[in-house]
């Protein structure tokens, strides 16, 4: 097509002429079906020639060609025994040049067999013949494969299919595919502009081309050092801010899992053993509000959204009841309470292994919650994380506010910091006991219906979070709520860090071990409690 | 807590519950003879019953530790089910050297798993372990060192209460982490299993069951005394002040670091015998032996009999793991519910546990 400047005038006044003559004649550009008939034929031969005619199909851009390159591939080509080519359709055959029907010959069409040559020619042409295609998801395939078959003859094929492309990630792969093949292109200029747009991108890939390209290139060394360099220092960027969505991420669940008991644990002092239980049930009230709202389809994109109240309260009520019920009969012992928790939080699990079964329970996610966005730098992040972690920070900041600017959490800070005085001045420390108690559960049931999204709905959800958020709300300081949300943060992120060259599981015992050694450096946390309340 | 004196005043009930404890230890020791009695007999001990009592016994101990621990020295461990584990462990890395070239691979220095994992030759950690002597030390060495470290951090910077539980468990939960890994070299999450034989005795026969059984039975009277005795002296009736009152101690001069510190290895060194002798009886060592939960399991034995009593710790691990042992087979659903309402009962109805029932009773 673009071959104009390199091809003797001669040619293209010919063409032009033959063009003219036959253009009432046919609905085609005659030179073309002239050039792509030819071109078929050639399929039929040996493979040398097949794999000449597949280039040349190839580079004629007629998209005719397609149809014959795949059956060729799919082995689906045949050649009758005067040498026309049909395709097998289903059931039917068609003519490879025309795509019209025709009637089974007799004798029998043989079947076309290939080589690995002309397999990956095929690979080549049908990239190419792609490329211009109207199917997106067709074009992002195409400029792969060229990508991987580059060759310099790809490069005006690339340069007019970039020219038209609107999508902007084909439009990316394209400039890929472009540089790639300017590579290998034999003109030095065209060299050190792939080397450059090379140099721009950030993908691992690229850096892999430049390093091959740099073998066989003595004389552009330094450049395609500058390049790989470059791509190096965006994806160090790119690794440091991957692993700090990540340990963000991880910091966010830590923080919902932590923050129910920075109020029970930290504020009233109670240690509840069964706060897992309590994020456990918080998920299974999503999965109960899911299949509730299964005959309601209006509002099924609204299951997760009505989970959170609804959990709330279920679990809001359960505490409430633990409070009244038991604990209250244990303040002041905080050994024997840890017990009966444990106790409680086990009867729990039973409970809701025997009511709902031991198997992991399906939760659907809302599709505003599927699929995976793409932050600066290229971060891919998955929605539901990113929901996850903004939510976390939401029920922070509605804690945080519901303590210090409303009624109870005025009453609740009075209670827990004198409770005669708070008394002698009216307020019902046994009710605020009761209500500070079912917010802490209240708030773990929320965390349970975030947590649904990422991890499995089953009986021992709780299990893996109670030792986590134990440390989480002492490594930030018992009674600070930043405290609790700087040290899930942190914890996260250095968990993320430190997996790389750790080991998940490594990774996480490192982190165990670092916060109980920080704790026994300073037993009160990061932000430690200042004043009265610290010598309780 | 005038239950927890030692004082041999001769209440009735003391006396009783002395001659009940001497009854119960006959008895115990007359289960491998009883078995050998025909099937037929009504005093015939079935085989179950004396490998599961020999298991039990084995708990008694780990529950008489932790009472040296919670009961004595106020120090509520929640991980004292990693010191078993670990003895555990030492005790089948020594099996597992006894196995010799009998392993499925017939390597003659590597265990199975070593072999299958591609170790060229024994990790260092692992030398020795051929020797009884050498991993004996070690069943009483690891788990001490460990209970020292952490102590002398903790109670160093005067870490008590649930905040000790919590680290404790923290600990327990990290070791189980750790050793379910491939590349520490101690079999991953599949553990030590396959034991052929112990100081020459091959083992799954009724003669080692039953000389396991009798290592178990003296191994606990011996922790008994030994428990009793400490406690008795002045050093016990200290720990028993620190567990009181810390603070008051320490102003009265008491070095109460210290003090705790050797309860606490103490305390380590008898669950990682416990474990060891458990280990061989079972035939199988994994890491699920260090999860959090069967340590707290471990401490509502020592709460259901009675804390600070050192016979309530084993009269609670009898109990409650003679009722494990019937409900899982009658009604296992119902297990974990009766669990958890022991854990719910004990606390709020019953703080001085069964002893504390029956010398109310007594008086």
């Amino acid at each position: 097509m673009g071959r104009a400047p390199a091809r003797p005038i001669r040619t293209v006044m010919k063409r032009i002429l033959l063009l003219l003559i036959l253009l009432a004649a046919s609905a085609l550009p005659a030179h073309a079906q002239d050039a792509f008939v030819s071109a078929l034929s050639g399929l039929g031969g040996n493979f040398n020639a097949q794999a000449e005619a597949t280039a040349r199909l190839g580079s004629l851009g007629d998209a005719r060609a397609l149809p014959a390159l795949r059956a060729l591939s799919e082995g689906r080509l045949l050649r009758t025994a005067d040498g026309t080519l049909l395709i097998r359709e289903g059931s039917g055959l068609v003519d490879a040049a025309t795509g019209a029907p025709v009637a089974a010959p007799d004798p029998e069409p043989q079947r076309i067999s290939i080589n690995n040559r002309v397999r990956a020619a095929l690979r080549g042409a049908l990239g190419q013949l792609q490329i211009l295609s109207t199917d997106p998801a067709e074009r992002l395939a195409a400029a792969e494969a060229v990508f991987r078959t580059r060759s310099a003859d790809n490069i005006p094929l690339l340069e007019t299919a970039l020219g038209r492309e609107t999508v902007p990630r084909i439009k990316d792969q394209l400039a890929l595919a472009l540089a790639a093949s300017r590579l290998v292109s034999p003109d030095r200029a065209a060299k050190l502009a792939g080397i450059a747009a090379l140099g721009e991108g950030s993908s691992a890939e690229a850096r892999s081309l430049l390093l091959e390209a740099r073998a066989a290139n003595a004389d552009l060394t330094e450049q395609i050092d500058g390049a790989i360099a470059s791509i190096d220092r965006r994806l160090a960027v790119r690794r440091v801010a991957e692993t700090a969505f990540q340990g963000l991420s991880l910091g966010s669940v830590l923080l919902l899992a932590a923050l129910g008991l920075a109020v029970t644990f930290g504020v009233m002092g109670v240690i509840n053993m069964a706060h897992g239980e309590f994020v456990m049930l918080g998920a299974y009230t999503t999965v109960i509000v899911q299949d509730l709202l299964r005959d309601v389809p209006a509002l099924q994109p609204w299951s997760l959204p009505l989970a959170v109240p609804a959990a709330f309260l279920v679990t809001a009520a359960a505490g409430a009841l633990m409070e009244r019920g038991l604990i209250r009969h244990l303040y002041g012992r905080p050994l024997e309470t840890l017990l009966m928790t444990f106790g409680v939080g086990m009867m729990i699990q039973q409970a809701v292994r025997l009511i709902f079964g031991a198997q992991n329970r399906e939760v659907i996610s809302p599709p505003w919650m599927q699929g995976t966005l793409l932050l600066p730098f290229d971060i891919p992040v998955t929605a539901n994380r990113l929901w996850i972690l903004c939510f976390s920070l939401v029920v922070f900041g509605l804690i945080v506010a519901a303590i210090r600017f409303t009624r109870f959490g005025l009453e609740m800070r009075a209670v827990t910091q004198r409770r005669p005085i708070a008394a002698a001045m009216g307020i019902r420390t046994g009710r605020v006991d009761a209500l500070t108690f079912a917010f802490g559960s209240g708030i773990a049931g929320i965390a349970g219906v975030a947590l649904s999204q990422i991890d499995n709905v089953s009986p021992n959800l709780g299990t893996g979070y109670i030792i986590d958020s134990f440390l989480v709300v002492v490594f930030g300081g018992v009674g600070s709520l930043a405290g609790t949300l700087i040290a899930a943060f942190g914890l996260g992120v250095i968990n993320k860090m430190l997996e790389p060259w750790a080991g998940a599981v490594l990774a996480k015992v490192f982190v165990l071990v670092a916060v109980m050694i920080f704790i026994q450096r300073r037993p009160r946390g990061l932000f430690p409690q200042k004043g009265r309340a610290a010598e309780a | 807590m005038s239950a927890t004196t030692l004082e041999p005043g001769v209440s009735r009930a003391r006396l009783g519950l002395r001659a009940a404890m001497i009854a119960a230890v006959a008895i115990l020791a007359a289960f491998p003879i009883l078995n050998q009695l025909p099937q037929d007999s009504v005093f015939h001990v079935s085989d179950f019953l004396v490998s599961v009592s020999g298991k039990w016994i084995c708990y008694a101990i780990l529950a008489l530790s932790l009472d040296l621990a919670w009961g004595y020295a106020g120090i509520l461990s929640l991980g004292h089910g990693a010191f078993f584990a670990l003895g555990g462990y030492c005790m089948g890395m020594h099996l597992m050297r006894l196995i010799g070239p009998r392993g499925v691979y017939g390597h003659p220095v590597l265990p199975d798993f070593m072999v299958f994992l591609g170790y060229q030759e024994l990790p260092w950690y692992w030398l020795g372990f051929n020797h009884f002597a050498f991993a004996m030390l070690m069943v009483l060495l690891v788990p001490g060192f460990l209970a020292l470290v952490l102590g002398w951090l903790c109670f160093r910077s005067r870490i008590t209460g649930v905040y000790l539980s919590i680290i404790t468990q923290a600990m327990t939960y990290a070791l189980m982490l750790a050793f379910f890994r491939n590349d520490m070299g101690f079999g991953g999450n599949n553990g030590f299993t396959d034991f052929k034989e112990l100081l020459g005795m091959p083992l799954n026969t009724g003669t080692a069951r039953a000389a396991l059984f009798y290592a178990s039975l003296v191994t606990l009277v011996a922790a008994y005394l030994l428990c009793r005795w400490m406690t008795g002296t002045k050093y016990g009736r200290v720990l028993t002040a620190i567990r009181d009152a810390e603070n008051r101690v320490r102003f009265l001069g008491y070095d109460t670091t210290s003090h705790k510190l050797f309860a606490f290895v103490v305390s380590a060194m008898l669950a990682g015998l416990a474990g060891a002798l458990y280990v061989p009886q079972v035939g199988i060592i994994n890491p699920g032996e260090f999860s959090p939960g069967n340590s707290i399991e471990a401490v509502i034995w020592v709460a259901v009999g009675g804390r600070g009593t050192l016979v309530g710790a084993a009269l609670g691990a009898f109990s409650v793991n003679g009722l494990k042992t019937w409900l899982t087979s009658a009604a296992p659903d119902l297990w974990l519910f009766v669990l958890g309402a022991l854990f719910v009962a004990v606390t709020l109805f019953l703080p001085k546990g069964l002893i504390g029932l029956m010398q109310g009773r007594g008086k």
